[in-house]
């Protein structure tokens, strides 16, 4: 299969004092990265669901990949070309082929179009005049399962699953290769959250699109996901098929995250990974490995060196000097 | 505002209280408040007063009488006359003309110029706001009066340096309200949607950032009009104004402050005009503002 989204070394850092005000604080490094060192490949028609913590820079590698967040160092190659530091008609172009759906369905639209100039909204924007706008906003909402009476509406008249399809709609209207999909399920109600990851696995079905999911919900990557990666303080810990990361994780916060998951059955007794403590702050990174602090396993060595990526297991690729599921331990 | 009242699922659906209220309902309700209904009243009589000065007027507002100077008030000249004998009914009438040609005119330059201004320098990157900011602060701290001054001074007076100079002296605190709506709206996430489909910055200012803001600015500038109309009157008074022999309400008064001692109706000719029309206004703006802002109001 034909890679779509190569990320190579992305960094994403902000600027936490301006110049000034950080020389006169005796701040040295007024950044700090909220994306460091991802690497990753996407493939044509998967799903690549992205999970961490909240502040764990999910979202911002999100943003980052469409071009909405500057990025400091890395590459960013989409279908071949390369769009960072494109300007004009090629990130134009960009931006038809990926389109993004954000975290909050309601607010992400703007409250004064009607759902109709919303989702017809792409066509306008790319200056596609010969479209007949009547008619896609009609195609639009029955391939998202909406009624064609409710072009007329506003984003405060429409429930957050109905809001979610108009979400999805947009997204699809200029029939984009990749969408970017923040927290798709949040602030839904659990039958109208499998409606929407329904419709989705039915669009990408028909439309063969490549889905980079970003949630916090385990459920749903373990659902829709071929491939995940969880990221801590910026960085990927750990990066593999879903299927065996479920199975088999390697990272032990990965081990953490999974055993943190409320488990339906009571009768089995919750593996004894507890996470302790709190995610330390991005403007310090502890030494070492970042999660040494937090880690039930942590040596000596955690905390001097940094682990680079290795691949433990052919296509799964950690951060972790101990691993769970070390081969040659 | 952008929601069709025709559009019926959008009315029909809209849950009580939360959007605002359109069209002929909004009559009604100034209608039911009694301040809100003597202002409407009030302003659509000087704005009527206007619009039909020509016609209205019984006498040639500028046209001089020598054999009738200050002549008390009778039924052929209802305000009786001035120092050169003018009708003082014909001239209140024609000066309302002109406060509301510069009423108008000035905030909507000022609205205009305020909107465009804030949006981009809530908008736009930092130092362009930051130099913006300073600009609107150092209009803020002069005085209008001294600014009126020194450009008449240079430019002399004419009716359209008088709109200039009040629009210049109000725009800022329109920048202003409209820069800090827009700094609330820019990171929302509707914008940034936008963004990422490849909406470009005026697309994104005009179409989706400034109806959100449109509403609190135009209450603000409905409430400013009787501020412009007595801002007007108090330039004509110091003789910064229009230019005679333009009947201003402000150079009405500064007449008849002359002479006092010989006819105190010529003050009051040109001082209840003025009362009226910034009482009238103000009542109006208030109560518009209530309708469309119910969080503004003060009174329970």
């Amino acid at each position: 299969m034909t890679v779509l989204l190569d990320v190579k070394d992305l960094r994403v850092r902000f600027r936490t004092l301006g110049a000034i005000r950080a020389k006169l604080a005796g701040v040295a490094d007024p950044f700090l990265d909220a994306v460091l060192d991802v690497s990753f490949q996407l493939r044509a028609g998967t799903t690549f669901g992205l999970v961490g913590e909240s502040g764990s820079g999910k979202s911002t590698l999100g943003r980052a990949i469409l071009g909405l967040t500057p990025i400091e160092s890395g590459t960013i190659r989409f279908d071949g070309m390369a769009p960072m530091g494109l300007s004009g008609s090629a990130l134009s172009a960009y931006r038809r082929n990926a389109a993004m759906m954000f975290q909050d369905p309601v607010a992400s639209l703007s409250p004064r179009l009607t759902v109709k100039a919303l989702i017809t909204e792409p066509f306008v924007i790319h200056g596609l005049k010969d479209r007949d706008l009547d008619a896609e906003a009609r195609r639009l909402l029955d391939m998202v399962g909406l009624p064609a009476n409710f072009a007329g509406r506003y984003p405060h008249q429409l429930s957050g699953g109905q809001a979610r399809r108009v979400g999805v709609a947009r997204a699809l209207a200029l029939e984009p290769k990749l969408i970017i999909a923040d927290e798709p399920t949040a602030g839904l109600d659990v039958s109208v959250q499998g409606e929407i990851l329904n419709l989705m696995a039915r669009l990408q079905r028909e439309l063969g699109l490549t889905y980079l999911i970003i949630t916090h919900n385990l459920a749903v990557v373990r659902h829709i996901c071929d491939e995940m990666a969880i990221m801590y303080m910026g960085r990927f810990v750990e990066c593999g098929p879903t299927a065996e990361i479920f199975a088999n994780p390697g990272h032990p916060y990965t081990h953490g995250l999974l055993a943190a998951q409320p488990h339906p059955d009571p009768d089995r007794r919750r593996q004894d990974v507890e996470l302790k403590g709190e995610v330390p702050s991005l403007a310090r990174r502890p030494s070492g490995c970042e999660f040494h602090t937090r880690c039930p396993r942590a040596k000596e060595r955690c905390s001097t060196e940094r682990p680079e990526p290795r691949e433990i297991v052919p296509g799964q690729t950690l951060r972790c000097h101990y691993p769970l599921l070390d081969p040659a331990a | 505002m952008s929601v069709p009242a025709s559009d019926p699922i959008a009315s029909a659906a809209l849950p009580a209280g939360t959007a605002a209220p359109r069209g002929a309902g909004v009559f009604r309700q100034i209608a039911r408040d009694p301040m809100g209904l003597l202002g409407l009243t009030l302003a659509t009589l000087l704005v009527v007063t206007g619009l039909f000065a020509d016609w209205l007027a019984p006498y040639d507002p500028i046209g001089i009488d020598v054999r009738n100077r200050f002549a008390d008030p009778s039924w052929a000249h209802p305000l009786g006359t001035d120092n050169l004998g003018r009708d003082l009914l014909s001239r209140v009438i024609a000066g309302s003309q002109i406060a509301l040609i510069v009423a108008f005119c000035t905030t909507f330059l000022a609205m205009i110029g305020g909107l465009v201004l804030g949006l981009i320098a809530g908008y736009g990157p930092r130092w362009l706001d930051n130099t913006l900011l300073l600009l609107f602060d150092s209009i803020y701290s002069f005085p209008y009066i001294m600014l009126a001054l020194a450009v008449i001074t240079l430019f002399g007076s004419s009716f359209f340096i008088v709109i200039l100079v009040i629009a210049v002296t109000t725009l800022p605190a329109y920048a202003r309200l409209v820069r800090t709506s827009t700094l609330g709206i820019k990171n929302s996430e509707f914008v940034l949607a936008e963004r990422s489909l490849g909406a470009r910055a005026p697309r994104i200012l005009f179409r989706h950032i400034m109806p959100n803001i449109l509403g609190p600015l135009l209450i603000i500038v409905s409430m400013d009009i009787p501020v412009v109309i007595t801002v007007e009157a108090g330039l004509s008074f110091l003789g910064l104004g229009v230019p005679p022999p333009a009947p201003s309400w402000g150079r009405i008064l500064n007449e008849g402050y002359s002479f006092i001692r010989q006819s105190y109706w010529i003050v009051i000719a040109g001082g209840l005009p003025l009362i009226l029309a910034t009482l009238g206004f103000t009542f109006l703006g208030e109560s518009l503002r209530d309708i469309f802002d119910p969080k503004l109001r003060k009174r329970g």
